[in-house]
C-alpha cells in the first residue's frame, strides 16, 4: 500500500479560536500559535498525517489534505 | 345530510370530526375528562395505518405532535385544564415556528387538579393568554356534538391554512352527554389539505416567506428542503435572528394572520337575535340552558335572544357589537367568573347593560339559574 | 476531509467559546456522516436548547432547534411518521437530564430508533455558569458559590436501566473512539445513547481551577479508563469509557408497525 503523505495542512484563520488543543496533542509537534492566537503549521515535514488535530479541532479550522507518496 | 346516525359522547363526536378531517397522528396522555379521545384513537387510528402514541406527559405530548406535523401529518392532541397547562409551552413554540396543529381541551373546574369529573368553563383566558409573549390565537367551541364534529373539521381546516395551533375548547358536559351525530358523507363538508412547496429540489426555499395570499407553503421533512425550525426569531429561511426588523416583522405577521385574516369568519349561531330585548351571549354547554330559556320565552311573546359564540378567539368583537345593537339587556351565560363576559364589555357599546349569569360549582347552569337573573334585571313579575 | 460539504458555511465561526468541547463533537459527528455514507436529505437533528442546542443549526440536514429538554420528544413525533429517516438528538446534559430527565427516559424505555448524543461538560453555559444535574458534589458553579452539594447521575446507568439498548461513552479528548461509539450509535436498530464527556473551559474549567481546554482534555485523558482496563482495578475513581449496552429489543416504530397490521386485520 503507498504511503500517504501531507500535501497541505490548511488552518482557516476566520475560524480558528486558538485553544491550542491541536498544538499540543499533534504527536509531531507540527503546529505553532502564532503571533495573532491562530494555529499555524510549522513543521509539515514531521507530519504523520494521523489526523488527529482535525478532529480534535472545536473550530472545524483544519484540514488536512493528503497524497500518496511517489513509489 | 345523508351519512351515518350515530349515538354518541361529545368526545365520539370530536374523535369521528378528526378521522374525518384526516388524521394521521395522535399523541396524548391519559387526563379526565379527555381521556375517551385518546382511547377511541387508540383504537381507531392504526386501522388506517395512522399512529397513536400515549406520551410521558403532555409536554411531552405537544412536542410530538409538532415534530410529527413538519413530517407531513395532520396532528391532534386532548386533554384538559391540568395538562393544558403544561401544553402551554408547546403551544408558544408551534405559533412561533408556525405549525399545524389541534389542541383540545375538555374542560373540567380548576384552578389545579381542581374537579376533574364536573364542568367549567375556566379555561377560556387560558387559551388565549395561556403561552408566554405576545400572540395570536385561535379557538373554537361547540354545544352539540353535531358542531364538535363541524368545529373539530373546521380547526384542522384553519390550523392547515394559517399554519398555526387551534384549541378546540370543549366542556366535561358536551364531552360526556350522548346525543345523536349525523356522520356526513365524504365530500360533503370541504377539507383544506396541507399547502405543499412547489419549489424544486436545488431550489432556495423559504419556508418563512408568505405568499401573497398570507399562506405559506411547507415542505416535509425528510424531503427535497433542509431549512431550520426554530422557537427563536427567525428569517424567511428559519435561522434564528435578533434582527429588530426581523423580530417586528414577524410578531406582526403571526398577530396579522390570525387577528385580521383567520378572524374574517367568526363561526357562531344565532336564535331571534333582530328584535331581541334581551340578548343572551353564550357558548358551550352553557349556551343549551340559554337556548331553552329563549325558545320559552318566545313562546310567551317575550323577545329574548341568543348569540351563541363558536369562534371565542379572536373574539369575534365586530359579530357581538353588531348583534347587540339593538338589545336592552345583554346577558352572558358561562360557567366561570365572567372570562368572556370580560370581552363582551369590551365589544359592546353600553358595557353597564351587560350582566352575568353563572354557575361555578361544577354542575351545569339551568334555565332557572338563568331565569334568576332575568328577574333580577327586569324585576318581579319576570 | 470536506467538513464544509456538510455545515451551513455562513453561520461560521461558531458561536462556541475558544476551546469548547461541543465543536469537537459537531466535528467528529460530521465525520461518522461522511464515512457512512449518508444522504443529507435522510437525517434530521433535534436539539433542545442551551450551547449544545446550536449545533442543529450549523449542520446541513433538515434541522430543528426546539424547547429546552424536549428535543427526544419532538424526535419521537418525527421519528415515528417517518421511520426510514435517520433522527440524531445532540442534547446538553442539563437539557437532557434536569429538564428533559423525564423525555430522556421515556425515549430510552420505549427504544425508539433514535440516537441521543449527552454532551456532558457538567454545566449549563449559555446562561453562564450555574451547576447542572451532572456537575456533581463538591463542584463550584455560579449557583453553588460554596460548592454543590447534589450529587450527580450517571448518565451511562441511568440510559442502562431506562431501557436504551445502546449505551457508549467516550470523551472529547478520545476522538477516534468517540467517533466509533456515535457511528456505532447511530447503525444500532433501537434507543442508543452515547455520552461524550465534554469540556467547558469558560466556566466549568475556570470554576474548578481546571485550567484551560488543554489542562481539561488532559484531565479527561487522565481520570478515564476503557471498560475492563486493569487501571480501573487500581483505582476505582477512574471513570470508564466504552460500549455499556449492546442489545437487541423490539425497536418502537417497528413495533407499532405490527400493532398497525393487527388493527387492519381486525384483531
Amino acid at each position: 500500500m503507498p504511503k500517504r503523505r501531507l500535501k497541505e495542512l490548511c488552518i482557516n484563520k476566520e475560524w480558528c479560536k486558538g485553544c491550542g488543543i491541536c498544538i499540543e496533542f499533534c504527536p509531531k509537534g507540527v503546529l505553532e500559535l502564532d503571533t495573532q492566537d491562530k494555529a499555524v503549521p510549522v513543521r509539515n515535514e514531521d507530519c504523520v498525517v494521523c489526523r488527529l488535530c482535525e478532529m480534535l479541532c472545536p473550530d472545524l479550522a483544519i484540514d488536512i489534505v493528503e497524497e500518496e507518496e511517489a513509489e | 345530510m345523508g351519512g351515518n346516525l350515530k349515538f354518541v359522547q361529545g368526545n365520539e363526536a370530536c374523535v369521528e370530526g378528526a378521522l374525518y378531517a384526516g388524521l394521521d397522528f395522535f399523541a396524548g396522555y391519559p387526563i379526565t375528562p379527555s381521556t375517551e379521545i385518546a382511547e377511541l384513537l387508540a383504537s381507531r387510528l392504526p386501522k388506517t395505518g395512522a399512529k397513536f402514541i400515549q406520551m410521558e406527559d403532555e409536554i411531552a405530548s405537544i412536542c410530538a405532535l409538532i415534530g410529527a406535523s413538519l413530517t407531513g401529518c395532520k396532528v391532534m392532541t386532548a386533554t384538559s385544564g391540568p395538562g393544558f397547562s403544561l401544553i402551554q409551552e408547546g403551544l408558544g413554540y408551534a405559533i412561533m415556528a408556525e405549525i399545524p396543529c389541534v389542541i383540545v381541551n375538555v374542560q373540567r373546574g380548576g384552578p389545579s387538579t381542581g374537579i376533574p369529573t364536573r364542568v367549567h368553563q375556566g379555561d377560556v383566558n387560558q387559551a388565549r393568554w395561556g403561552t408566554h409573549g405576545d400572540h395570536a390565537i385561535v379557538a373554537l367551541t361547540a354545544s352539540n356534538h353535531q358542531d364538535v364534529f363541524a368545529m373539530t373539521v373546521e380547526a384542522f381546516n384553519i390550523a392547515e391554512t394559517y399554519r398555526t395551533p387551534v384549541v378546540l375548547l370543549f366542556d366535561e358536559v358536551i364531552g360526556h352527554m350522548r346525543e345523536r351525530l349525523v356522520l356526513p358523507e365524504h365530500g360533503e363538508i370541504a377539507m383544506v389539505e396541507r399547502l405543499k412547496t412547489s419549489v424544486k429540489e436545488g431550489v432556495d426555499y423559504h419556508p418563512y416567506l408568505p405568499r401573497e395570499d398570507g399562506r405559506l407553503p411547507m415542505s416535509d421533512f425528510g424531503g427535497v428542503h433542509r431549512y431550520n425550525v426554530t422557537g427563536l426569531y427567525h428569517d424567511m429561511w428559519g435561522f434564528p435572528s435578533d434582527d429588530s426588523d426581523v423580530v417586528d416583522g414577524l410578531l406582526r405577521h403571526l398577530m396579522d394572520k390570525i387577528e385580521n385574516q383567520a378572524a374574517h369568519f367568526p363561526k357562531y349561531r344565532e336564535f331571534y337575535t333582530e328584535d331581541a330585548d334581551c340578548l343572551f351571549i353564550s357558548y358551550g354547554s352553557a349556551a343549551r340552558s340559554a337556548r331553552h330559556v329563549v325558545e320559552r320565552r318566545r313562546r310567551l311573546g317575550e323577545r329574548f335572544g341568543l348569540l351563541e359564540l363558536q369562534t371565542l378567539w379572536p373574539f369575534p368583537h365586530d359579530i357581538v357589537k353588531e348583534k347587540t345593537a339593538g338589545a336592552r339587556y345583554i346577558v352572558v351565560v358561562e360557567m366561570n367568573t365572567g372570562q368572556i363576559c370580560q370581552s363582551v364589555r369590551l365589544a359592546v357599546s353600553r358595557p353597564e347593560r351587560v350582566f352575568l349569569a353563572n354557575r361555578i360549582d361544577g354542575v351545569l347552569i339551568t334555565p332557572t339559574d338563568i331565569q334568576r337573573v332575568i328577574r333580577l334585571i327586569y324585576g318581579k313579575g319576570f | 476531509m470536506p467538513v464544509k460539504d456538510y455545515i451551513r458555511e455562513r453561520f461560521f465561526p461558531h458561536i462556541w467559546c475558544s476551546g469548547c468541547g461541543h465543536g469537537t463533537v459537531l466535528n467528529v459527528l460530521i465525520r461518522v456522516i461522511e464515512r457512512l455514507g449518508l444522504n443529507k436529505s435522510d437525517i434530521v437533528i433535534v436539539s433542545g436548547i442551551g450551547c449544545s442546542s446550536r449545533i442543529a443549526g450549523y449542520l446541513d440536514f433538515h434541522t430543528m432547534h426546539t424547547l429546552h429538554g424536549r428535543a427526544l420528544a419532538f424526535a419521537t413525533g418525527i421519528k415515528l411518521n417517518r421511520p426510514e429517516l435517520n433522527v440524531i438528538v445532540p442534547m446538553g446534559d442539563g437539557d437532557a437530564l434536569a429538564i428533559g430527565g423525564n423525555h430522556f427516559i421515556h425515549a430510552a424505555r420505549r427504544n425508539i430508533d433514535i440516537t441521543a448524543i449527552v454532551m456532558n461538560n457538567r454545566i449549563y453555559g449559555m446562561t453562564g455558569g450555574q451547576y447542572s444535574p451532572l456537575s456533581g458534589y463538591g463542584i463550584f458553579a455560579s449557583t453553588a458559590p460554596y460548592s454543590s452539594v447534589d450529587q450527580s447521575f450517571d448518565v451511562a446507568e441511568l440510559a442502562a436501566a431506562a431501557g436504551a439498548t445502546f449505551v457508549a461513552r467516550s470523551t472529547t479528548y478520545h476522538v477516534n473512539e468517540a467517533a466509533q461509539m456515535i457511528q456505532k450509535a447511530i447503525l444500532h436498530k433501537g434507543f442508543s445513547v452515547v455520552e461524550i464527556m465534554s469540556q467547558c473551559p469558560t466556566y466549568f474549567g475556570r470554576k474548578n481551577r481546571q485550567g484551560d481546554a488543554v489542562d481539561m482534555l488532559k484531565y479527561m485523558r487522565d481520570t478515564t479508563t476503557p471498560i475492563g482496563s486493569g487501571a480501573k482495578g487500581q483505582n476505582p475513581e477512574l471513570i470508564e469509557r466504552g460500549v455499556f449496552v449492546n442489545k437487541e429489543l423490539p425497536e418502537y416504530c417497528s413495533a407499532y408497525d405490527e400493532v398497525i397490521r393487527h388493527a387492519m386485520e381486525g384483531r
